[in-house]
């Protein structure tokens, strides 16, 4: 079957070819069926590429070590539910997920505007298959997911232990969904650029790919973060990573366009800057591929690195040039329809929001890329940590938190002072009474965490008198009971609702954030059974020791030969809180060099950390059993000399017996952290909000609005 | 196996063929029906007018809770119903006829 792998992406590669021609032969020439079969080759593109997927994804789950991607990164002892995903695990199979991706994604987009806007998709058709020629020539040569070896190996190496989690298989489809989505609203300001159509039709056929991206990348971004916190043994969910980073910036300026595109639409303002920000954020995503994937980068989620720099570059290179010559070039037909009305309204809030959005971005990419330019100059190795990012993030996210409770109590075009009063009355005092409330429950030491968590209360004040001033609004016009006139309000003003939502989870996230990182306990303790660390107000003890052999029996399901951990009594002022089980897994390191028995648990160690999570707080263990104690290094030397292969197992039973039996003291981590529960549900909340806004109102409510609408406008100029 | 991969390799050619084909042969077989479609300027409009409409809600919404005095209220509103005439007698002029249905939201 890799011969089939093969000549789906050779033909891939042929369509696209094809579909650019012919797109570009059809905008060029007005000759509407060169257009349609452009647009007919992207759905072509998704149907081979889904085959090619499809082909394999049958490899990893037959476990076909034939190929060389399924020998390197699965093997007959990874579970099933990770043989699925370890598809995307190397370097060749998330190229493959990244242009099956895209071509899902853009099949979609352009099915839907398959009867408007024909100039312009004609264009962005040609660029969006651009994009899939450029991954599937990486496949075809330099990485390709069909390369096998002969003869096939008996046994894989199997998938990274660190990526055996439930949501490591969501986390990257979501983040490269969010990356591929990205880049149809570039390919569609790049058309309306080509096409000289710049009006906001572009925007409105697009906007909903631009959430769903923003939707996407947030999601995928948090699945990342509770994976580094609840399966990682380092404690935290954001360590201001390259990787981490490079899907946090496209979604820093997607939200940034979300907001500015609304002014377009209404005012027409604000043109050059919506079309930079979605090529910045299509640019930004590529840009993101490019430090997973070209192996620029020292980290966890660079695996596989191999030699995709310089085709990167180019394609950035080409994008970033692109951009700026349609830009400048178009700057005329660019120019704002308006102006600003006042710097009192809701524009200018917008306006506000999305420099600071911007300038969180600079910061990052500068953060991020700086050390890369640097080595590349000066050949030295320079890094920036968490306490530079800190620096800078944390006032301009303190302002931002602030903005979008502003925002919200402002009215378009222009807000009298008086009314303006008036609105920040409930926000403020929201806001004061958390101040009062925190000063008195001793919070003053830390004052940043204390300004968030008043510019929360804030934003909950505005975004709160807001739900309950359109619900009465809405009660005096139909006469509707409480919920149900909230119910309609949201229902028929989604956008606006929708979008309030998502400033409370904001909100909520960033005073978990706050909470977590200024107010966490941490200790780090060598303990043996019987002793006891105290972490804050809570008493953890190590009561007795946990040992599992072979895959079968892991409790974390996670493939690993030998699994030692604790049981960990956790008590607060003397009363039993929770029990807890930390362990860490060793894995088969496949290396016969290690010695029969040595190998089986000579691949990486990874901890499967415990916690008791609550709202006000966590209680967060890993352990790091010492397993090269001399008792237990004993038996695998012994085993080694000993035991053949196909007996090497019964030594690990051996292990952990004697681990029980007499265990050496472990190293534990314990930490105690508030409100990180808050960090999960104001992403749910967050991305609650964002469905709501990018669910599309029923087609007869639209046109009921519509009519209402219009027959409202001839009546009131009637009136005029 | 290989046999398979090339029979099923074939298939997926003639599909890809077929779909992408489909314009051009339904072009030449004189079956495909020039579809109406509006122009940009049309296109352009429905697309104004939609965004004032929604404009005219937001300003009543604004006004309903709190946000914009009666007097701004006013103000705003009547510029924004002149704005819509305006795009309205433009869309009529363009169709020579009744403004079409809107498919926005």
């Amino acid at each position: 079957m890799p011969v089939l792998g093969r000549i789906c992406l050779l033909l891939a590669l042929v369509i696209c070819v094809y579909g650019i021609g012919a797109s570009l032969y059809g905008a060029r020439s007005g000759r509407v069926e060169f257009s349609d079969s452009g647009r007919r080759a992207v759905y072509a593109l998704a149907i081979v590429l889904t085959a090619a997927f499809a082909v394999l994804e049958v490899a990893f789950l037959r476990n076909d070590f034939a190929f060389n991607t399924v020998a390197d990164t699965s093997s007959r002892t990874t579970p099933t539910f990770y043989r699925a995903a370890a598809v995307w695990s190397s370097q060749e199979g998330s190229l493959l997920l990244w242009a099956w991706l895209l071509s899902l994604w853009s099949s979609l987009a352009l099915f839907l505007v398959r009867k408007r806007m024909r100039d312009i998709a004609a264009y962005a058709t040609a660029i969006l298959l651009g994009f899939g020629a450029f991954f599937i020539a990486l496949m075809i040569f330099y990485a390709t997911p069909f390369a096998t070896r002969s003869p096939a190996p008996v046994e894989g190496v199997g998938l990274d232990p660190l990526l055996r989690f439930p949501t490591m298989m969501i986390h990257p489809p979501m983040l490269y969904s969010g990356y591929t989505l990205c880049t149809i609203p570039l390919a569609f300001a790049m058309g309306a650029l080509i096409a000289r159509r710049v009006d906001a039709d572009w925007i409105r056929a697009t906007r909903r790919f631009a959430f769903a991206a923003w939707l996407f990348l947030g999601v995928g971004i948090l699945l990342g973060a509770r994976w580094s916190y609840a399966e990682l043994g380092w404690g935290g969910y954001w360590g201001w990573d390259a990787v981490e980073n490079a899907s946090l910036m496209p979604w820093l300026t997607g939200t940034a366009f979300l907001h500015s595109l609304m002014v377009q639409e209404k005012r027409g303002m604000l043109k050059v800057w919506n079309v930079s920000l979605v090529l910045a954020t299509g640019t930004l995503a590529i840009m993101g591929t490019f430090l997973v994937r070209s192996g620029v980068l020292n980290s966890i989620h660079a695996f596989g690195g191999a030699t995709l720099g310089v085709p990167f570059v180019t394609l950035i290179g080409v994008l970033i040039a692109g951009s700026i010559y349609l830009v400048v070039s178009r700057r005329e037909m660019l120019r704002s329809e308006h102006r600003l009305d006042s710097l009192l309204s809701r524009e200018s809030i917008f306006l506000a929001n999305n420099v600071v959005l911007v300038a969180l971005c600079f910061v990052i990419f500068w953060g991020t890329y700086f050390p890369l330019i640097s080595e590349a100059l000066t050949g030295n190795e320079a890094s920036v940590g968490p306490p530079w990012f800190d620096r800078y993030t944390v006032p301009l996210a303190l302002v931002l938190v602030l903005l979008s409770g502003i925002g919200p109590v402002i009215a378009w075009r222009r807000a009298t002072l008086a009314n303006a009063r008036r609105n920040f009355v409930a926000p403020l005092l929201s806001a004061l009474v958390a101040l009062v409330a925190l000063l008195a429950a001793g919070v003053s030491h830390k004052p940043f965490a204390l300004a968030m968590f008043c510019c929360a209360a804030f934003v909950l004040g505005a975004v709160g008198q807001e739900f309950v001033r359109g619900t009465l609004a809405r009660r005096a016009i139909a006469g509707e009971a409480p919920p149900v006139a909230l119910l309609a309000l949201v229902r028929r003003n989604r956008r606006r609702y929708g979008g309030y939502i998502v400033h409370i989870g904001i909100a909520v996230l960033f005073v978990g954030v706050a909470a977590s990182s200024s107010f966490q306990h941490a200790v780090e303790q060598r303990l043996s059974p019987g002793s006891s660390s105290r972490v804050g107000a809570y008493t953890l003890r190590y009561v007795r020791p946990t040992a599992t052999v072979t895959p079968k029996n892991d409790a974390a399901h996670t493939g690993s030969t030998l699994s030692l951990g604790a049981v960990v009594d956790v008590s607060k002022h003397g009363h039993h809180v929770a029990t807890l089980r930390p362990s860490e897994g060793f894995y088969d390191s496949g290396e016969p060099a290690q010695g029969t028995v040595g190998h089986l648990i000579g691949g990486q160690a990874v901890s499967h950390i415990s916690m008791s999570a609550g709202p006000t707080r966590d209680v967060w263990t890993a352990i790091a059993p010492d397993i090269s104690a001399p008792a237990l290094a004993r038996i695998v030397t012994i085993g080694n000399r000993t035991l053949p292969a196909d007996e090497a197992v019964v030594a690990l039973g051996f292990l952990a017996r004697a681990y029980l039996k007499n265990p050496p003291p472990a190293q534990f981590h314990f930490i105690v952290s508030p409100l990180v529960m808050w960090i999960w549900l104001g992403g749910l909340i967050v991305f609650g909000g964002g469905l709501i806004a990018i669910w599309p109102a029923p087609s007869a409510v639209r046109r009921r609005v519509a009519m209402r609408s219009r027959a409202r406008s001839a009546h009131g100029l009637a009136r005029a | 196996m290989q046999a398979v991969a090339v029979i099923l390799a074939f298939v997926l050619l003639a599909v890809v063929l077929f779909v992408i084909s489909g314009p051009l042969r339904a072009r030449r077989a004189g079956d495909a029906q020039e579809q109406t479609h509006p122009s940009f300027e049309q296109a352009e409009l429905e697309a104004a007018r939609e965004a004032k409409y929604r404009e005219i809600r937001d300003a009543e919404l604004d006004l309903r809770t709190g946000k914009l005095s009666r007097a701004d209220y006013e103000s705003i509103d009547g510029t924004l119903r002149a704005e819509a005439l305006k795009i309205l007698d433009r869309l009529r002029a363009l169709a020579g006829a009744e403004t079409p249905e809107t498919n926005g939201d």
